[in-house]
């Protein structure tokens, strides 16, 4: 085993790992940075984001506005310390990113554009057009090149983490051009290795979102926080699930049914509103949430569009005209003409709900550290509880950016006031028994199941028990069945036993740490017996303060379903109230 | 949905197993709106789980799925089984060393986009924490499009100077510095000038435009180096021929 001695390990190389790598290296350039990721920077998922990231900007908006729709959209999960940060410190990390040259669109006197977005009360979403997290995973990427203490290690894929003593000590990883496993030795851990889509059948995630930092978390025995509130983004394409983003309807696009109906109306969203003049936090305008269910209701009353991929809603744009859809929406109109032969200048697109971010994740608090000292959580892979029980739509990049800079430096703070121990008995241990679990699936093996067949079967039971609405039968089911792909897990065979870009293996460990994840989202589930945000329970239908106005945290029971814990939510100026998405009457 | 048998000839290679690359043939039942990736995860999944390529994104953004489609330089998530015949040959990117089956060794680019200074250089402060820079649109417009490249390396696969000169910079790498150097925000064009106009830069380029063709997302690295050149030129004469320009 190699080994590799550096400060501070950061985990995944996306928006959050590399603002993390920037602000160490800016704040303390004697600390070296091991920045290791399974997939080049510029291919990470942060890439995929269209429609842009939050900060407030406008002179008629408010960092309390911001603050209120955040935690509002979150149906109270939310720690409102945070989201106070989180509002204070948006527009600096923005200017910071334009600084750094992100060619955010503009407005014709030259400042940075803002556009509407779901659940905001103004607009405040930057976009660069609708490739905005394509444009701040590569300004943050070619931007971390000018620093000499970064050290990147592309193409590494992680296995475990390495602690003893209550303290992390670092990771344990394969190269995957050349199968030769690392022991990297760090004083602290940065993982930013973004969500679990994957777990799902239909997603807009990217084939690399397995869960993987949430898995080796929870494995080294943090809990994964509030992991039953899984986002659907309303407009996926049918198919690939490809996202169409909400900046469609920032813009004034329109969701219809198969009678031409804007049935968003008859979900608490109305009154319905001008076509092609949006109102904010009204119709189209609403949480991914309250619009996915909408959908649910939709195709139950048999209002939906059937299309060769299933049933459908419509999202009508023509009203935008060529010109705008161009020059704000061109990649949207680009994936809808190559993947479903509609043209949204000329024709609406059928989209319907898919499974897109993970409000839950690695517990950490306000700073990114979690419960294992050393151990730091950013970006989707954590759950510092900005989120609460919904997200709206554009905090997730700025998200990235705040806390990827907050976590770091207090990362470096405590790297740098470490002293450095020469690796103990229990950190060689562990990385010999992820070298081990690696062998064991590429050597043994009964060859009596198949690794494409498991995962299906782990995302076709996530769908149908944990999906946009859930019951106790059909999440026990799934718990049941998430349990039974774990023990047949051992029974799978590796066939590729090559050390060069082994994705078979690669395939396997993304399994197994998926399947880590999805038991932790079937049972948190499974024990938040109410409804909240984007947690709907057909047989607890209301939202239960006085039980559950908690966070939930699961923890590894090797062998067993994992158990669940509760942890208090941070108030401290909003008290829980009614959302409310109709006519914009809300303060 | 209605299918079609398509032949794929994919190209194999373990440097633990074999001498030199083969070919092999899958053939896959192809839903008519695929696309090629569907394709090879089709094959992946249910038939050779052994096939080893790189994809992501599955949207044309990430970059990470470019391979020699029939020849061409291409995405496999945006070159769709509708467009073309029967038989399909997938090989890996030409021009680039092969790691293993359809992945290529990107060692080379890599350290080319570290070398090009692809960052905002700036002589003067920034403005302060609290304030953007003022853009306007036409100024965004001047080099916008050479934001967009994804790091596909396509072009460096259709690049005949590339293909000859391994030292060549090459056609992403160039237009992206090209970029920073339009981007009324930066003050690095003359730091940068060493690097991309020497014999390896902009002047090694035989201006064939084959890198422009084959772009999926429609950047024009032909025209960035082109404007380079003369760019080039200028700032040379400027700085040799003017009273205090750098020697």
């Amino acid at each position: 085993m190699e080994h590799v001695k550096t400060d501070i390990a950061i985990v995944g190389a996306g928006g959050a790992g590399l603002r993390a790598a920037i602000a160490i290296a800016q704040a303390n350039p004697q600390l070296q940075v091991a920045l290791i990721s399974k997939v080049y920077p510029m291919r990470s998922h942060t890439c995929a984001a269209e429609g842009g990231a939050a900060g407030v900007k406008r002179a008629d908006d408010s960092l309390e506005m911001h603050f209120n729709d955040t935690v509002s959209g979150g149906d109270w999960l939310c720690d409102q310390d945070v989201v106070e940060y989180f509002v204070q410190q948006a527009p600096l990390e923005l200017v910071q990113l334009e600084h750094w040259g992100c060619p955010w669109s503009r407005d014709a006197d030259g400042s940075v554009a803002v556009r509407p977005f779901g659940g905001m009360k103004k607009e405040r979403t930057w976009f660069a057009a609708d490739k905005s997290g394509f444009h701040i995973l590569h300004t943050l990427f070619q931007t971390s090149l000018q620093y000499p203490s970064i050290q990147r290690f592309d193409e590494f894929f992680c296995l475990d983490l390495l602690h003893e003593n209550g303290r992390c000590t670092g990771v344990a990883a394969m190269e995957m051009r050349s199968g030769r496993f690392f022991h990297f030795e760090a004083s602290a851990v940065i993982l930013a290795t973004g969500g679990a889509g994957r777990i799902f059948p239909f997603t807009t995630n990217g084939a690399i979102k397995t869960g993987d930092g949430m898995a080796m978390a929870y494995r080294a025995g943090v809990p994964l926080k509030d992991m039953e509130f899984v986002q659907y983004h309303p407009t996926g394409l049918p198919g690939t699930g490809i996202l169409l983003t909400e900046g469609c309807r920032g813009e004034g696009g329109i969701l219809v049914n198969r009678h031409g109906y804007r049935y968003l109306q008859d979900y608490g969203m109305g009154p319905e509103t001008p076509i092609g003049k949006p109102v904010f936090k009204t119709m189209e305008l609403g949480p991914r949430d309250r619009l996915s269910q909408a959908f649910w209701h939709e195709q139950k009353k048999g209002n939906t569009v059937a299309t060769a991929w299933g049933d459908c809603v419509l999202m009508d744009m023509r009203h935008l005209g060529e010109k705008r859809i161009n020059e704000r929406l061109p990649l949207v109109r680009e994936l809808s003409t190559s993947y479903v032969g509609v043209d949204p200048v000329k024709d609406p697109v059928p989209v319907r709900p898919v499974a897109h971010y993970m409000m839950g994740g690695i517990d950490t608090n306000i700073d990114g550290e979690t419960p294992l000292s050393g151990l730091y959580a950013i970006g989707e892979t954590a759950c510092g509880s900005l989120n609460g029980a919904n997200r709206l739509g554009s905090n997730s990049l700025t998200e990235l950016l705040v806390f990827g800079k907050r976590a770091a430096l207090k990362a470096s703070g405590y790297a740098a006031g470490q002293r450095k121990l020469p690796p103990g008995g229990d950190s060689q241990q562990q990385a010999h028994s992820a070298v081990a679990r690696v062998r064991a699936l590429l050597q043994g093996g009964k060859g009596t199941e198949n690794l494409a067949g498991v995962r299906r079967e782990m995302m076709s039971n996530l769908e149908e028990g944990a999906g946009i609405y859930r019951d106790e039968a059909g999440l026990q089911a799934t718990c049941t069945a998430i349990a039974g792909l774990q023990q047949r897990f051992a029974g799978i065979e590796v066939h590729d036993k090559s050390n060069v870009f082994n994705t078979d293996l690669q395939q396997a460990l993304e399994l197994k740490n998926m399947l880590d994840v999805a038991e932790t989202v079937s049972a948190s589930a499974l024990a938040r017996q109410e409804s909240r945000g984007a947690h709907q329970r057909l047989d607890f239908p209301a939202r239960d303060d006085e039980n559950f106005l908690r966070h939930s945290l699961a923890s590894q029971r090797p062998g067993g379903a994992p158990e669940i814990g509760w942890l208090d939510v941070t108030i401290t100026r909003s008290p829980p109230g009614v959302r409310n998405y109709s006519g914009n009457r809300e303060p | 949905m209605r299918t079609r048998q398509i032949e794929l000839q994919v190209m194999r290679y373990d440097p633990e197993q074999d001498q030199e690359p083969r070919f092999q043939n899958y053939s896959v039942s192809c839903q008519e709106d695929w696309a090629i990736l569907d394709a090879l995860n089709y094959v992946k999944e249910n038939i050779d789980t052994t096939l080893s390529y790189r994809w992501s994104c599955h949207m044309m953004v990430c970059g990470s799925c470019g391979m020699m489609i029939n020849g061409e330089p291409s995405l496999t998530c945006k070159t769709f089984i509708r467009d073309l015949p029967d038989t399909v040959r997938v090989e890996p990117l030409a021009n680039f060393p092969i790691e293993r089956d359809l992945v290529v060794v990107l060692d080379d680019v890599m350290e080319k986009l570290q070398r090009a200074q692809l960052y905002i250089i700036r002589k003067d402060d920034p403005p302060a924490a609290t304030t953007e820079y003022e853009q306007s649109p036409a100024a965004l417009q001047k080099f916008k499009q050479y934001t967009m490249c994804i790091n596909c390396m396509a072009c460096y696969a259709a690049c005949p100077q590339y293909a000859l000169d391994k030292d060549f910079i090459g056609p992403a790498v160039l237009a992206l510095a090209h970029r920073y150097n339009l981007d009324s925000r930066d003050q690095g064009r003359a730091q940068r000038l060493d690097i991309l106009a020497d014999h390896d830069g902009a002047w090694n380029c035989s201006f064939v435009g084959a890198c422009s063709e084959v772009c999926p997302k429609h950047v024009d690295p032909a025209a960035a180096i082109q404007q380079m050149k003369i760019d080039g030129t200028l700032q040379w004469l400027k700085q040799k021929l003017l009273p205090g320009g750098k020697a």
